[in-house]
């Protein structure tokens, strides 16, 4: 082991069957320092924590620990916790109907007979050391999520971790109680607790990290000093494109008449109570156009803002020309507006139903209650959008949870594609679907907006946005901040716009 | 040995009938029905007899139980779409019964017990009744689609307090119709020898399937079951949803409390309709439907209900103590919630497989 | 999110409960009533207590269970509020529950307000021991009606019941009387193990034993009308003869005659069918005089008159000889009911 690290992680490799998870994954945590581990989601980032935590047990590979002479053996939470790694996640896994000072000391007490008073008079101190401003006899329910976070730590802290790792732990805090959180961080920082800092923000991390290590595809990418790495060259190697190698890969795209204003959708003001900044956004007839943006910077909120798919706070809408109201689906449904949503498996499918019923359901909606299709009617429906977007089933009446991804992918956009949108949103319709299904879904997209329909798209890989959008909406931390078009889009904009702050930095 | 190679591979190809949920009820009906042959053929006799006005009716066990089960089979009707849609049953059917049952006779006999003349047309009683039934139906499904209460347990709210309510509608009287017609409804309509019950619960069938043919409530309810997020995604209302198909067992119960009302001419609170919810619930799970919710055969339950009646109505004959019954209807809930649990039909599959594999590898040797 | 799911779940139930009570508290209307009047009469009672020494009113507290529980019990509370009035020189509070423990702290407060007599009706039959201690501490003479304790007898005057198994013996013996060619006998049990199902299946049982009666089927209805019904058309169906039914309750022998109605059997004095039954409802007195059933026996739920005369007899000093009283029962049979049996005895 080096001089001053805490913990090195050496030649990890985790598998699942038919996923290489973490490859050959070096990791170094220093004493006294905020480490961020960043990458895209599937990068590894949460198996390799996982793995530090005992939860997974890694298959190759050795774990050095200070203290510990020779590789340390992590077989279960418990033991990591006695050799020192915490962990607080997003989720907070304390008991909230217990005190404050309860919650610190809960299942630890090793048989001994508790003192209430002494146990109160011991949080207390703990929590003054920490400057966390909270009455050991609080109810832990009764507290902020920020508090019961720093509570979490302070536990944490109390059983001598040496390693904390922190798990997403601001997506749920405010400015001002991230701005808490931080100063616990360097407190401890101060104290030799290392400290692996895994977020999504990036403005959070150049504010209060070391060193990055990002990794991409289950494999180490790199080791950065922050001072060493402007914002830009981080985003470009999460996601894995050179900057060299950014030659202008655009132009398919296709040519619609940008001079016609004739806007299909047009929302000011939108914000929803998924809390995303107020954005205005539009797009025109034969358009296709994108949101861009790291994972939870906000750009499937917006489009499930402009669906109605979550709960609209504010904003007017026009969809050709005329104020019309979208609170709710079947309001934009009803407007023309299709919209494949994200994740297929909890919004898209219903998965015990065929493929017929998965084919007709939006179209029934929208046709009404007291018109069902006839039996015959929706069979060939669902056979035609079989046939059109080549989807592989056994036949219509098969569930459709027992198709394979990609199918079940088609089979959704034949749901929107059989309701004729004017509209067509896109929510990441390419993930976790085979290549060739890709290509389809993306020439299918330009094929339709040359027939006049409109289309925005989402998707995690740049070049697929490049190649068929004509304007990007660039989201930073739940903020619309940037538009990118004609020759702005190249991937080093986009991810200098993603990145933010440093533009100039490059 | 050449011959067994040539034996087609078993299961490889059934008809889809047979995969059908349909066939968890059909076999329960055919082991019954089989069990009763060999027993006591005479089980099956049918017989035309007559009424004192020289109406002909008919007779027989079989006709006892199409006539018996079909209060449960009419209340299985809205049981299979609550259940398909909220994943959970209404327990409170039986004291809800008793509330329509109450309100109909209050209506009918104003304040008096015995009154010698009907206050109200019977119709009027019943729409009243109805209109109750379904209030206290919205009052469930609101619990269950506004504030997302387990349905179990916000049904256990009237579950609790129906009965007394049911009791406070007549002051506690038990009022008792003399109008002979309004005894039809739970008899025998002059002219038509079967039984009334039966013919309603056919009506009821009949009005069920045209809704679900000419309405597309069917898919909407499957919809909403299996995946509520979707659902609202596709421009559905499931909470509307929800509530519309405890509304719709809403009616169902003031059917099923007028059937009652009307075997007797008169109401128990505290008995009428007695656990008929668990059977509603078994008629439902009997038809091979997942009370988790989703996908539903209204066919199957249907059937499952009458499947209930067989086994009660072989049990009476056979002079099986009728407080035994439950544990008889015990036994079959529990070989059906076994038989569905996704670890056993795992191992099931499993050994299927490898049976076949086992045969395979014999027929090769 | 959660916290506000609850709330909101909270405020559902509170409404809930606040409606049913509302339900509730109107449909027991008749049990919160008598109990406001309760303190007023006590109140009325302390100052009758200065000229008590002219024995004007004797102050008796009556614990009953609640009126709405049945027909039986609602014909009692009736019959204990007409006896005890001003009128007849009682000043008497009424209490109503049905759980043990409610009755008991009624009782402690009747003995606090240092009633004459304790008149008691207990849902359960243990517990009872040290309140009745208190009250013959205090000089509270206590009287057990319809229900017997668990308690030494020293601690209460007298206890008033129903002999189950002697209206069981009535009936069965009436039965007897009618000299049948044969005796084919459906009997539909009560609630299996409660005290009327053990008393009138007992009677039955043991004739039918020594007189060679058949017993065509022995089945528990559970009090129940609808599975009355459906047991006698199982008979029915599987077409053995019978041609007594012996309904341990009026619900349950209506069940039958609707069954027999349905399949055409005639039954009823001089008919095919003997139908009878017990409580005595007024109802069910009714299809007696109409000659469609054939014999009721009486459960008396008018205990009043046997409770007054013991009260007497300890006011004027006497002692009472039999501490367990068992009231007459009646049973009525078709052919000899008339009109003011109906109107005396039907509940």
């Amino acid at each position: 082991m080096q001089d001053g690290s805490l913990l090195e992680l050496r030649g990890i490799y985790k598998s699942f069957p038919g996923v290489k998870a973490l490859q050959n994954v070096d990791f170094t945590l220093r004493e006294g320092e905020i480490h961020a581990l960043m990458g895209e989601n599937g990068a590894g980032k949460s198996t390799l924590i996982k793995v530090l935590t005992g939860v997974y047990v890694k298959d190759e590979g050795d774990i050095y620990i200070k203290g510990h002479t020779g590789p340390v053996q992590i077989h279960s939470p418990k033991q990591a916790q006695e050799v020192g790694i915490s962990t607080v996640y997003q989720e907070i896994s304390l008991c909230p109907n217990l005190s404050v000072a309860e919650n610190i000391f809960l299942g630890r007490s090793e048989g001994r007979i508790i003192s209430w008073r002494k146990m109160n008079k011991q949080a207390g101190e703990l929590l003054d050391s920490l400057g966390i401003a909270v009455k050991p006899t609080q109810q832990l329910a009764s507290c902020s999520i920020a508090v019961q976070q720093m509570v979490a730590i302070a536990r944490a802290v109390d059983m001598d971790c040496s390693v904390l790792i922190l798990d997403e732990p601001t997506s749920s805090l405010d400015e001002s109680e991230v701005a808490k959180l931080f100063v616990l961080m360097r407190k401890l920082k101060d104290r030799g607790v290392g400290i692996i800092f895994v977020t999504h923000f990036l403005d959070q991390v150049y504010e209060v990290c070391d060193r990055i290590t990002v990794l991409r595809d289950g494999k180490l990418v790199g080791e950065y000093e922050i001072e060493k790495l402007p914002r830009v060259q981080l985003v470009s190697k999460m996601l894995g494109k050179e900057l060299d190698d950014m030659a202008d890969i655009k132009n398919e795209s296709p040519e619609y008449d940008s001079k016609s204003d004739e806007f299909v959708y047009e929302g000011k003001g939108l914000c929803s109570s998924e809390g995303i900044s107020p954005f205005d956004f539009n797009i025109r007839k034969g358009e296709i156009n994108g949101f861009t943006g790291l994972l939870g910077s906000g750009r499937s909120e917006c489009v499930r803002t402009i669906f109605g798919a979550d709960k609209v706070t504010g904003g007017t809408v026009k969809v050709d020309g005329k104020e019309v109201r979208i609170s709710k689906p079947i309001d934009a449904m009803k407007q023309g507006i299709a919209y494949l949503p994200e994740d297929r498996k909890r919004d898209g499918i219903i998965g015990d139903l065929s493929v017929r019923d998965n084919i007709i359901l939006a179209l029934q909606v929208k046709t009404g209650f007291f018109k069902p299709f006839s039996k015959a009617k929706a069979t060939e429906f669902a056979e035609k959008y079989i046939k059109l977007l080549d989807i592989k089933t056994a036949s219509v009446n098969t569930p459709i949870k027992s198709l394979s991804g990609g199918n079940q992918q088609k089979v959704i956009l034949g749901r929107w594609l059989l309701t004729e949108p004017k509209y067509l949103i896109l929510d990441e319709p390419t993930r976790g679907i085979d290549v060739g299904t890709k290509v389809d879904i993306q020439k299918l997209m330009l094929k339709l907006a040359s027939e006049g329909m409109s289309v925005t798209f989402i998707s995690s890989e740049t070049d697929e946005m490049l190649r068929t959008c004509s304007r990007l909406l660039v989201m930073r931390d739940r903020k619309l901040v940037g538009e990118l078009t004609g020759d702005q889009l190249t991937q080093n904009t986009i991810m200098a716009t993603i990145a933010g702050g440093e533009k100039d930095a490059e | 040995m050449p011959s067994n190679a040539l034996k087609p591979p078993k299961n490889s190809k059934m008809p889809g009938i047979f995969r059908h949920q349909i066939m968890i009820p059909i076999a329960a009906l055919v082991l019954l029905a089989l069990f009763n042959l060999i027993a006591d053929p005479s089980f099956f006799k049918i017989t035309m007899g007559q009424t004192s006005n020289g109406d002909p009716v008919l007779t027989g066990q079989l006709i006892t139980i199409i006539d018996y089960g079909s209060e449960v089979a009419i209340l299985a009707l809205g049981m299979t779409l609550v259940t398909a849609s909220s994943g959970g049953q209404d327990i409170s059917v039986g004291a809800a019964c008793a509330i329509a049952g109450s309100v109909l006779l209050r209506v009918l006999c104003g304040t008096e017990t015995s009154p010698e003349k009907l206050h109200a047309p019977i119709i009027v009683g019943f729409l009243v009744s109805m209109l109750v039934a379904m209030i206290f139906g919205a009052f469930n499904g609101a619990l269950v689609a506004f504030f997302k209460i387990q349905p179990m347990v916000a049904t256990l709210i009237l579950f609790t307090a129906g009965r007394s309510i049911a009791a406070w509608v007549n002051h506690n009287q038990l009022p008792n119709v003399n109008e002979p017609s309004f005894g039809y409804f739970g008899s025998y309509i002059p002219g038509i020898p079967i039984p009334t019950p039966f013919c309603i619960a056919l009506l009821c069938f009949l009005v069920t399937f045209l809704i679900l043919k000419f309405t597309t409530l069917g898919l909407y309810v499957q919809s909403v079951g299996i995946n509520e997020k979707t659902s609202r995604l596709n421009g559905l209302n499931p909470e509307m949803i929800k509530l519309m198909t405890y509304v719709f067992l809403g009616i169902c119960v003031a059917v099923t409390g007028f059937i009652k009302v009307s075997r007797l001419s008169t109401i128990n609170y505290s008995v009428v309709a007695k656990d008929i919810e668990m059977d509603a619930i078994l008629a439902v799970a009997l038809g091979g439907n997942a009370l988790s919710g989703g996908k539903f055969s209204m066919s199957s339950s249907i059937l499952g209900a009458y499947v209930i009646q067989f086994l009660t109505t072989t049990l009476y004959k056979f002079d099986v103590k009728s407080d035994a019954l439950p544990a008889y209807k015990a036994v079959v809930v529990i070989i059906l919630v076994i038989m569905s649990a996704p670890a056993v039909r795992e191992k099931l599959s499993q050994l299927g497989k490898k049976l076949r594999a086992e045969k395979h590898t014999a027929e090769s040797a | 999110m959660k916290v506000k799911k609850m709330l909101a779940f909270a405020a559902s139930l509170a409404v809930c409960t606040a409606m049913f009570a509302g339900c509730g508290s109107s449909g027991s209307g008749d049990t919160t009533a008598p109990k406001s009047e309760d303190t007023g009469n006590t109140a009325d009672a302390g100052e009758a207590k200065t000229d008590a020494g002219s024995g004007d009113l004797i102050k008796v507290g009556i614990i009953n269970n609640d009126p709405n529980e049945s027909g039986y019990r609602t014909a009692n509370d009736k019959d204990l509020k007409a006896t005890f009035t001003k009128e007849n020189g009682f000043d008497a509070s009424f209490a109503y529950s049905l759980k043990n423990d409610e009755q008991i702290s009624h009782a402690q407060k009747f003995i606090q307000d240092d009633v004459d007599y304790l008149l008691l009706s207990a849902a359960d039959t243990a517990g009872w021991d040290s309140v009745l201690k208190d009250a013959q501490d205090a000089g509270v003479k206590v009287i057990l009606f319809d229900r017997t304790i668990d308690a030494d007898p020293s601690l209460y005057e007298a206890s008033i019941v129903s002999d189950m198994a002697k209206e069981g013996q009535t009936a069965v013996d009436w039965l007897k009387s009618q000299n049948l060619d044969k005796y084919e006998v459906i009997h539909i049990q009560g609630v299996m193990g409660s005290a009327a199902q053990k008393g009138r299946s007992g009677a039955l049982t043991d004739t039918a034993n020594a007189e060679g009666w058949t017993i065509v089927t022995e089945q528990t209805a559970e009090w129940n009308a609808e599975k009355a019904q459906q047991i006698v058309q199982s008979v029915i169906d599987s077409g053995k003869s019978f041609n007594v039914i012996y309904a341990e309750n009026d619900d349950m022998a209506k069940g039958a005659v609707a069954a027999l109605d349905k399949a055409n059997i005639s039954h009823g004095v001089g008919k095919d069918v003997i139908v009878m039954g017990f409580d005595c409802n007024k109802w069910a007195l009714e299809e007696l005089k109409a000659q469609n059933w054939n014999y009721d026996g009486q459960c008396n739920p008018f205990q009043s008159s046997y409770i007054k005369d013991i009260i007497d007899k300890l006011e004027n000093g006497e002692t009472i000889s039999e501490k367990t009283i068992v009231m007459d029962e009646k049973g009525f049979d078709a052919a000899t009911i008339t009109q003011e049996d109906v109107d005396n005895y039907g509940i």
